[in-house]
């Protein structure tokens, strides 16, 4: 099928702006994971492009009323990487940028794993892997029992890699292909580690893209750190008629610092050493992309 | 007798008592339900004639939704289509859901608070030749203690009519007990249903005491729950024309505890037996010791199965080996009766 531009354009200024808001996710990331001295620091760091083009730019949503029907939903399965989430919806206004600093503590609605009930704006409470898929599904044939196929929303559903070990989301896959979900958009974050080593060894996926095609859903593998390559891979999904897609979006763990990028040791942990701190600070004041170098604004 | 104010079925001690399948009200329930709120939608797990699904999915395919053999998926999914605004009843045999999807279960839609409706069906001992494996006799006890499910174990077709309808009607996450094999209906469509409340089936002439002595109103009381309240009531009855005055409590709902009818039950009776086509071990009997131990501590017996595995049988001969037909049941009440 031939590439199909999104209907927004994505100008170089939207691009400039869309690495500004990454840069300041990835440095509400680590400071909230400082803060907060437990948490996951590889996949909310490698997500951070990923979720500066949805709140940014692709999601129809309203910060102001989080509950608005006609939103697009976007449900997070692997709840671990929620730092990026919540420091996403920070800037993007759900909540002031300093409550991201009550990440993990007592109280705080910013839970370890996200809990719906607690904050506006979550479509789902979790964490326990493999079942967001489900629910996305859940969600986008209800909603075509209410507004048939040409209902206006998209369903967008992010999971890692490594969750896709859990059966559950062969089920959630065969039961999308089955009723032919074309507004639902799954987006892999194939960052190739989980907590015990690399995806290849701990339980190999590949040819991962073969294994969806064969599950009949819409397959495009991209840079997920480059916006224009989201961009169309986000606008093919929204054009494909008669079947859900799948994006895979192959990202660096830990993207943004070199210390740490690439090592699943940085799976499930914060920088807490004074030594690690002072090289999470250091690298997010300039950030790394698949198209060159970009300069952080003087933020500090 | 039986409490003439809950309208129970006059032939209840008969020898031919009209007999129909627990998860036949189910369906019947559900259409009514539908009937009623087009949000109410079906989801099944390849089980859809034998968890009684078929009259919905026949009157409103629409709205129902064929998972497949996908237990974790049906969980979940429902969940995602209650946050959609729908009330989605999902059914398959207990021992699948929830046994297997006990962890969806607790987190997308216990922990999400989603108003999904869980119907497992096939529970208890009693489904009999299909054996061990397939015998649900631990998911009272898996279920009641996930914060805010509601848990219901209805007594006989009528109820779980009516327990379906009523379930509807709530945004809370529920499980639905329900059985497969043709069970004596004990209430009618008279009887008064609600979630939450437990009745008194069978109240005996109370205790008549000389002058200057006090005792309980009754010798005993036995809190019965599913369809193994017909031989409580059945052995309540024997006993009340052999002179000992021991009273019937249906606990249609186990969770939440109607803690207020359970302590005035203990107090009344001053001895409780429990009985339940589940493990003892968590279970409805449990719930009620949980209750008495830190309200009234009384003396409580448990009819239940004692920490097995069922196997293939006929269902009558299964609930006989393993501990839960009337002569049991009227024994423990006659042990728990020494114990005042």
């Amino acid at each position: 099928m031939a590439p199909t531009q999104s209907p927004q354009s994505l100008t170089e200024d939207k691009i400039k702006l869309l690495e500004g808001k990454a840069l300041d996710i990835r440095r509400s990331i680590i400071e909230s994971l400082i803060e907060a001295k437990s948490g996951h620091t590889a996949g909310p760091l490698d997500m951070a492009d990923i979720f500066a083009y949805l709140y940014f730019h692709a999601l129809k949503h309203d910060p102001k009323k989080p509950d608005w029907e006609y939103r697009d939903r976007l449900v997070l399965s692997n709840g671990h990487i929620c730092p990026v989430l919540y420091a996403t919806m920070a800037h993007a206004g759900y909540f002031p940028v300093s409550e991201l600093m009550t990440l993990r503590k007592l109280g705080s609605r910013l839970q370890g794993h996200p809990h719906r009930e607690w904050l506006p704006g979550l479509e789902t409470s979790s964490g326990p892997l493999g079942c967001g898929l489900s629910q996305a599904v859940g969600m986008a044939i209800a909603d075509r029992m209410d507004n048939g196929r040409s209902s206006s929303k998209q369903f967008y559903c992010l999971t890692g890699d490594g969750e896709l070990d859990e059966g559950n989301n062969w089920e959630a896959i065969m039961l999308a292909s089955k009723e032919k979900l074309q507004n639902l958009t799954v987006i892999v974050d194939r960052n190739n580690i989980q907590i015990d080593g690399f995806t290849e060894d701990i339980m190999p996926l590949n040819p991962l893209a073969d294994k969806w095609r064969a599950f009949n859903w819409h397959v495009q593998e991209i840079d997920g750190h480059n916006f224009r390559d989201i961009d169309r891979a986000v606008g093919e999904a929204k054009a494909v008629f008669d079947k859900p897609s799948v994006i895979i979006a192959y990202t660096i763990p830990s993207k943004g610092i070199p210390a740490f990028e690439r090592q699943f040791e940085w799976h499930g942990k914060p920088p807490t050493t004074p030594e690690e701190i002072d090289a999470a600070r250091k690298a997010l004041r300039e950030v790394r992309t698949f198209g060159g170098r970009v300069k952080a604004p003087d933020h500090d | 007798m039986l409490n003439p104010d809950l309208k129970l079925n006059a032939k209840l001690f008969d020898k031919d008592v009209d007999q129909q399948p627990i998860r036949k009200g189910f369906g019947e329930g559900l259409v009514l339900a539908a009937d009623a709120n087009k949000q109410v939608i079906g989801i099944c797990a390849d089980l859809t004639e034998s968890t009684h699904m078929l009259a919905f999915r026949k009157k409103y395919p629409e709205r129902f939704l064929e998972m497949g053999v996908a237990e974790q998926n049906l969980a979940a999914a429902a969940s995602g289509m209650a946050a959609m605004g729908k009330i989605p009843f999902i059914t398959s045999y207990a021992m699948f859901s929830p046994g297997r999807n006990w962890e969806q279960i607790r987190t997308t839609i216990a922990y999400n608070n989603q108003p999904v409706k869980i119907a497992g069906s096939h529970a208890g001992i009693s489904v009999g030749p299909d054996g061990g494996t397939h015998q649900a006799i631990e998911d009272i006890a898996i279920l009641r203690v996930i914060p805010r499910m509601v848990v219901i174990s209805p007594c006989d077709a009528n109820e779980a009519r009516k327990a379906t309808i009523a379930a509807a009607k709530t945004v809370s996450p529920t499980y639905i007990r329900l059985a497969r094999e043709k069970t004596p209906v004990i209430t009618t469509d008279d009887t008064p249903f609600e979630i939450g409340k437990a009745q008194i089936f069978f109240a005996p002439p109370e205790k008549k005491y000389a002058k200057g002595e006090r005792g309980t109103k009754y010798d005993a009381a036995i809190i019965a729950t599913g369809a193994l309240l017909h031989k409580a009531l059945a052995v309540a009855q024997d006993l009340s024309s052999k002179g000992k005055s021991v009273a019937v409590m249906n606990l249609a709902t186990i969770k939440p505890l109607d803690e207020e009818a359970v302590i005035r039950l203990a107090h009344d009776a001053g001895a409780i037996v429990t009985v339940e086509e589940h493990q003892i071990h968590g279970g409805m009997g449990s719930a009620v010791a949980e209750c008495l131990a830190a309200n009234h501590p009384v003396p409580i017996e448990f009819i239940g199965v004692k920490d097995l595995f069922g196997q293939s049988g006929k269902p009558d001969e299964l609930v006989e080996h393993y501990g839960m037909g009337e002569m049991h049941i009227r024994e423990t009440v006659q042990k728990v009766m020494v114990r005042k």
